[in-house]
């Protein structure tokens, strides 16, 4: 069933087959989403708004609000200037958001409307913002749209004021989920540092039960705190491609050194983020964190033996995987496929990034696999139906090949359609390192008990 | 009907989409675009158009432009195959920013060729998206000349997204569907020397298996269903579409333009039908038998009414006991799922305070204002916003409705079923009903909602004191 893709590699260049990635725009609007009092907005059909809405509404089970500039014909001849004009001034009189984040489709750019100069003349009501990104669907991914809207709240709201930086810290965490970056503020928290993230959709996409609807929910970044982190000492950029060019950006503009580490995903990930830390706001490492660093050692030590030599694919968003690779490779598992569906490099600048970095992981294990970027998922098909694997880490998308190969699946990443509780328990840090060893260890485990004779079955494993 | 208090909305233009059922006999407006700004529930051509073909199991769904369209779209359709599953991948051209300038053309051709190659299917759909409108790619050409080099009927859907709405998509898949109906024109009077006792079914996508329900139902009253649209079909059983003697038609919004069409072209004519609900079911299935005017089929419907009704009723009765006096909103996407969903719940005991939907007809608006009580909110293109105000105003303790929904309804402490494509069990027939019924059971009567406590989910107040 469901087993469409043949084994014999074909080499295509006419479009995808089950695309690895989505457009830009849901990007924008998932981070549009991480500022307090924010509302998103799509300048394009009302189609578009339509389907980002809904796929993060079945990712987050939570309304994700957004509004369209509901382009028809005549906006797409005569340009979308009056749509967003109105849509302007629409927004702030029925949902009186704080801050309005426009991003555009590949519709309006490929009309031409230009963004800035309609904002300029739109009427915006005092003390209201409006912000905007670009964000053609036709260039990178998803995740591109959600480094392009971050890098446009650095343009529009961060300022440096002072002459001298705060002692504090900005971080940028990337496309993970409001439960990642609960527990990276956790982390700095305990590490008894100052710092403001942006965005932030904890407290937003994860909110609590309260027996009202709040368009507006109690979490999100504060667009003070946003305009104040031109002030920061430094920021921290999870992800070089979600967060990077943001952090890049708030340096030039405001001088703020910036870093980019990896998404900390796996315990060396987490390390260097905990290190960096350290060294750069000179604080001692709390006890708690390095119990519970201790305490995945431990777990790792005491089931390594279900993991070793175990083949892995994964595919997923760059930065997620970068830190997923890492992570099992340190278990002793064989990541022999790893696959994103985003181009590998920047627009305009250098290519082949992701392919690299995943490369030079995987050689310094020792190991040879297939790394590819702006693959898609009937390739990493392919490549399975000609080299089995033992486990498939991916989001949702996965199910169909795990179900045709019947290969045990592990989802993580961005979207998860048909299970609940990723967008509320982390896979950063090393408590979210011990849930994916959960998460693994149990998909392999409960594999080896289905396919276990009855006189096979061990009670102890 | 008396215009529903809009003093609330600070936005005026929405005024007119919104009513309560009362004595004056204002019209409703309907079937207009959304207003710019508004946090509107509706979808675009591309999606009216890609939700319709979909279904057709063994075909290429070639979506054509950047990737989100195609994503979005992935397999989210909940229809039901019972041969190839082709239409479950997800094929996009997948345009970048140098095909936006130069045209997508030769990366469509070559998306094709390669499908073509290797797929070998007897049919491509070739959906055309926002800009491939403003680019101006001839998809027509493009499908023509790959037609007769590759021997596969590739067929161009005129989807545009911002050319119209939801509706206009509907109609841009029948027209792709009608491009494939064979023989293209009929001699008048052919069907009255040669009806047999076949019927094509419009308006059932498959969620769940339904149309395999109604077609177990007709061949036991004694008629064939010669193809459905789109719910399970083939390329060659939709190509022989000519071959029934009558349409029946459920989701009117969707297939009557295609319904018409067939009937102007081929002289099918059509009846309009509903399977959601006993008594529209058993309604739908004497309209069809008195179609076929045979005594034979009118004593076999008679039975099977008889016996799935004796099936289902202590089941029904043992839900109605407990819901009625529970009350209802609803919005979904057309008219006629909002008509059947209000009979619906009068077999199980509850009543409809909100209705709307996406892209109802004035027609299904007026009939909608028949069936409801006085007092019941009525509006057009909702928002979420609204939404929320008639629900609360109203007191639902149901809300009916799609994906975007079920979180607002949640939110606000409210059961919620739905209706549209992640439905995970039939809702149509007999057995449909007992479904039904046991779905809103379970939601309304869930002890989740004890939870709720009136200030939120805070703790209850007598601990809370304890505390203090």
């Amino acid at each position: 069933m469901l087993d469409c893709t043949p084994k014999e590699i074909i080499e295509r260049s006419g479009g995808v087959i089950n695309p690895a990635k989505t457009c830009q725009p849901i990007g924008a609007i998932y981070a549009a989403l991480g500022i307090h009092n924010c509302l998103p907005h799509s300048h394009g059909s009302q189609g578009c708004c339509s389907y980002h809405r809904m796929h993060l509404t079945r990712h987050f089970r939570e309304p994700a609000m957004a509004t369209t500039s509901s382009f028809t014909e005549g906006a797409s001849v005569f340009g979308g200037v009056s749509n967003l004009k109105t849509a302007i001034k629409n927004v702030f009189a029925i949902y009186n958001p704080d801050v309005m984040a426009v991003h555009t489709t590949c519709l309006s750019e490929t009309i031409g409307d230009d963004i800035p100069s309609i904002i300029k003349s739109a009427e915006v009501p005092e003390g209201k913002l409006v912000i905007h990104a670009n964000t053609p669907s036709y260039q990178g991914s998803h995740i591109t749209g959600f480094s392009n809207m971050t890098k446009g709240m650095v343009n529009y709201l961060a300022e440096a004021t002072l002459e001298n930086k705060k002692e504090r810290l900005n971080i940028i965490p990337g496309f993970i989920n409001p439960g990642d970056m609960r527990e990276i503020k956790r982390i700095a928290d305990l590490m008894g540092i100052k710092f403001i993230m942006f965005p932030d959709t904890s407290g937003v996409l994860d909110s609590p039960m309260t027996g009202q609807f709040n368009m507006y929910p109690r979490g999100g970044a504060r667009i003070e705190d946003i305009k104040d982190a031109g002030n920061s000492k430094l920021t921290v950029a999870l992800g070089s491609y979600a967060s990077s060019d943001a952090a890049n950006l708030l340096e030039r503009k405001c001088k703020v050194p910036a870093v980019t580490l990896n998404t900390p995903i796996g315990i060396k990930a987490t390390d260097n983020f905990i290190m960096t830390l350290r060294q750069n706001f000179i604080k001692e490492v709390p006890y708690l964190l390095e119990e519970e660093r201790g305490q995945l050692v431990d777990i790792m030590i005491d089931t390594h033996y279900h993991f070793h030599g175990k083949k892995v694919a994964v595919f997923g968003d760059p930065d997620i995987i970068a830190g997923l690779t890492e992570f099992i490779l340190s278990l002793g598992m064989l990541p022999v496929y790893v696959l994103t569906g985003t181009p590998g490099g920047t627009i305009g600048g250098p290519q082949g990034i992701f392919e690299k970095e995943i490369t030079n992981m995987l050689t310094e294990a020792g190991i040879e696999g297939k790394v590819k970027a702006a693959g898609d998922l009937f390739q990493l098909h392919q490549w399975i139906k000609n080299g089995p694997v033992d486990l498939l880490i991916g989001n949702t998308y996965g199910k169909y090949i795990a179900r045709a190969e019947d290969i045990p699946f592990v989802r993580v990443g961005f979207p998860i359609l048909d299970r609940s509780m990723h967008p509320y328990l982390p896979v950063v840090g090393y408590k979210g390192a011990m849930r994916l060893l959960e998460l693994i260890s149990n998909a392999l485990l409960d594999r080896v008990d289905r396919d276990a004779c009855d006189e096979d079955l061990e009670l102890v494993i | 009907m008396e215009k529903a208090k809009a003093d609330n909305f600070s936005i005026t233009e929405r005024k007119d989409f919104i009513l309560t059922k009362g004595r004056q006999k204002d019209q409703l407006r309907c079937g207009e675009d959304s207003i710019a700004g508004v946090v509107s529930q509706r979808a675009c051509v591309y999606c009216g158009a890609r939700v319709v073909l979909n279904p057709v199991t063994d075909a290429v769904h070639l979506v054509h432009g950047p990737v989100g369209c195609a994503s979005y779209t992935w397999d989210i359709r909940g229809s039901l195959s019972s041969g190839s599953d082709l239409y479950r991948f997800s094929f996009s051209t997948d345009l970048k920013e140098h095909d936006v300038i130069f045209g997508g053309e030769k990366k469509l051709t070559l998306a094709i060729a390669e499908l073509a190659q290797k797929y070998n299917p007897k049919l491509i759909f070739v959906y055309s998206t926002c800009i491939i409108g403003v680019i101006g790619d001839d998809l027509e050409a493009v499908c023509k000349a790959a037609s007769k080099k590759y021997k596969v009927e590739v067929i161009p859907v005129q989807s545009s997204g911002f050319a119209g709405n939801k509706s206009a998509g509907y109609r841009a898949a029948c027209d792709a569907l009608l491009r494939l109906i064979e023989p293209k024109t009929i001699e008048p009077g052919f069907y009255k020397e040669k009806r047999k006792k076949s019927i094509n079914y419009l308006g059932d996508f498959n969620l769940a298996g339904e149309v395999w329900i109604i077609k177990n139902y007709l061949k036991q009253i004694g008629i064939d269903v010669n193809v459905a649209f789109t719910g399970d079909s083939s390329y060659e059983a939709l190509k022989k579409a000519t071959g029934a003697s009558l349409n029946i038609v459920q989701c009117a919004g969707s297939m009557i333009y295609l319904a018409n069409k067939m009937d102007e072209l081929y002289g099918i004519p059509y009846l309009n039908v509903s399977f959601l609900g006993i008594e529209d079911t058993a309604g739908s299935l004497r309209k069809i038998a008195k179609f076929f005017n045979d005594l034979e089929i009118m004593r076999k419907t008679e039975e099977l009414i008889k016996n799935e009704k004796t099936k289902v009723s202590a089941v029904i009765q043992f839900y109605r006991e407990r819901l009625t006096g529970k009350k209802a909103a609803i919005y979904v996407g057309g008219g006629f799922k909002a008509i059947s969903l209000i009979k619906q719940f009068k077999e199980i005991g509850i009543d409809v305070v909100m209705i709307g939907t996406q892209t109802g007809r004035r027609e299904e608006y007026e009939t909608i204002n028949d069936m409801v009580d006085d007092g019941t909110v009525i509006l057009d293109d909702a928002n979420p916003s609204e939404l929320e105000k008639f629900m609360m105003e109203k007191g639902a303790h149901l809300l009916v409705g799609g994906v975007k929904e079920r979180p607002l309804a949640y939110k606000l402490g409210m059961a919620f079923i739905d209706h549209n494509h992640d439905r995970k069990h039939p809702l149509s027939g007999f057995v449909g009903a007992v479904n039904f019924a046991e779905e809103v059971y379970s939601t309304v009567c869930s002890p989740v909602w004890n939870y709720v406590t009136g200030t939120g989910a805070a703790f209850p107040a007598p601990q809370r004191a304890k505390i203090i």
